[in-house]
């Protein structure tokens, strides 16, 4: 009998200091599971991410990356998440027009009181990202394992 | 063309201005090249015509290092990308001196290439080639650069005094998003196909980069060892899509669309057509927005409302 292994998407999910990293925290403490693909790198705040932080995830085998932040208007430095939310709903566009899979790349704003949200956002993520397979088009096979 | 002469000789002569940047003839027939003109005799050597293609406003940058004024000449699309630069602090206006001249379009070198071309000379829109193999006769029409196509009028952003006033009204050109449309059309692999098609092309000269006057950083992301750019072949098709993407994003909301990144281009990648879909999402999603025709305010990516869309929830591509 063949032994199928179900495919394990790497999952980069960059989040806030001050909601969405405590709301992953609280979603932990509430005993609330999301996928173990998901791995969260902490970021001052969600415009501390630079375009080229997804493309290098991309690069180094991400097979889908989401960026988390406080909603708008709840950001810990007054206006930062606007500015993330402009940048990265340009880059979204532009990896689509590139013909990048746009289920690949998300933004979800996850305060530090929902931790329900951030397990329903990742098990949601990881499904879509599961069914759409390994990032073939913005990867680095020189950094394949 | 006296005119021109004549107006920077009395710029020089009245101390309005230290030095002239203008073009001068290239080392092949056709070609122009970027130039400094310092006395009233080494301006007899500066010429303007249609092939004056390259965008002089970039090499303010480093001329505003020397002291006084530096005279320049800029065709209206120039101009815009002149304004940005006073925008964002990067040319000082009390620095240069600006003489707007008239552009009824450029010729794409690349129409000549490969005929052999001994001498070139314009008539009545029409280029008159003489070529290794004979006389030859090209409609101006049939060789304009591709943004000289899709014009988007011939109104200065920034001057101080212009050649022809009369010439500001010259008509606009065809829609310079129809390819950005036609592509937005295709479906996910066919874009894809496209954009791998025209990438694995890239031998990384970086003069899209070099040439580009809102790429202007003084040290580059993609001049360290941190980037594989180092090294000139690309071992991937990541690294195209890594720096094409990254250095559109860069200039997204500064790009003022002046076409140099593709004109300059050695392989032909249409490189316009990355920064214009960044200026058309721009103009949807947060209103029509010209980089270049104000020297005050915020870029579109530096600035905000709260009731911005969200990224996933666009339809956009």
């Amino acid at each position: 009998m063949p032994v199928t292994e179900e495919f394990s998407p790497k999952i980069v999910a960059f989040c806030c200091n001050w909601c969405s990293y405590a709301g992953a925290d609280l979603a932990g403490s509430s005993r609330l599971s999301y996928p173990a693909e998901v791995k969260i790198i902490r970021v001052p705040c969600s415009c501390r991410v630079n375009p080229m932080f997804l493309l290098r995830a991309f690069q180094k085998g991400a097979d889908g990356v989401i960026l988390c932040g406080c909603h708008p208007g709840d950001c810990h430095y007054s206006t930062g998440n606007y500015y993330a939310r402009r940048r990265m709903t340009l880059l979204f566009s532009m990896l689509s027009y590139l013909g990048i899979e746009k289920e690949r790349t998300r933004v979800e704003w996850v305060s530090a009181a929902e931790g329900a949200r951030f397990a329903g956002v990742m098990n949601d993520f990881v499904k879509t990202v599961r069914a759409l397979g390994p990032c073939r088009r913005l990867e680095d096979v020189r950094c394949r394992e | 063309m006296q005119r021109i002469r004549e107006i920077l000789s009395g710029w020089l002569r009245e101390g309005q201005a230290d030095r002239v940047l203008g073009w001068k003839k290239g080392e092949l027939p056709g070609m122009r090249e970027p130039a400094f003109f310092h006395t009233e005799k080494e301006l007899e050597e500066l010429v303007y015509d249609r092939f004056c293609g390259p965008n002089l406003s970039k090499f303010l940058i480093a001329a505003g290092e020397k002291p006084g004024v530096t005279a320049v000449l800029v065709k209206p699309c120039d101009s815009y990308s002149l304004n940005e630069l006073i925008r964002e602090n990067r040319v000082r206006r009390e620095q240069v001196r600006i003489l707007g001249v008239p552009c009824k379009g450029n010729v794409d070198p690349r129409a000549l290439e490969g005929k052999g071309v001994l001498a070139v000379r314009e008539e009545e829109e029409q280029l008159m080639l003489s070529t290794l193999y004979g006389e030859e006769i090209l409609p101006l029409s049939q060789v304009l650069l591709e943004r000289c196509r899709v014009c988007r009028g011939k109104k200065h952003a920034v001057y101080d005094e212009l050649l022809d006033p009369g010439q500001e009204e010259g008509p606009a050109g065809a829609d310079r998003f129809a390819e950005v449309a036609r592509l937005e059309n295709m479906t996910e692999e066919e874009r894809y196909a496209f954009w791998q098609g025209e990438f694995s092309r890239c031998i990384r000269c970086n003069a899209c980069r070099n040439a580009c006057p809102a790429c202007n950083c003084r040290v580059c992301v993609f001049d360290g060892p941190a980037f594989d750019s180092s090294q000139k072949a690309n071992a991937v098709p990541f690294e195209e899509s890594m720096f094409h993407i990254v250095r559109a994003f860069h200039v997204a909301g500064r790009c003022t669309d002046c076409g140099e990144c593709s004109r300059v281009c050695p392989q032909r990648i249409p490189l316009h057509l990355l920064n214009r879909k960044f200026i058309r999402d721009i103009d949807t999603l947060y209103g029509p927005y010209q980089a270049g025709e104000k020297d005050t305010g915020r870029s579109p990516l530096t600035d905000f409302t709260t009731g911005d869309c969200e990224p996933g929830a666009w339809e956009g591509a």
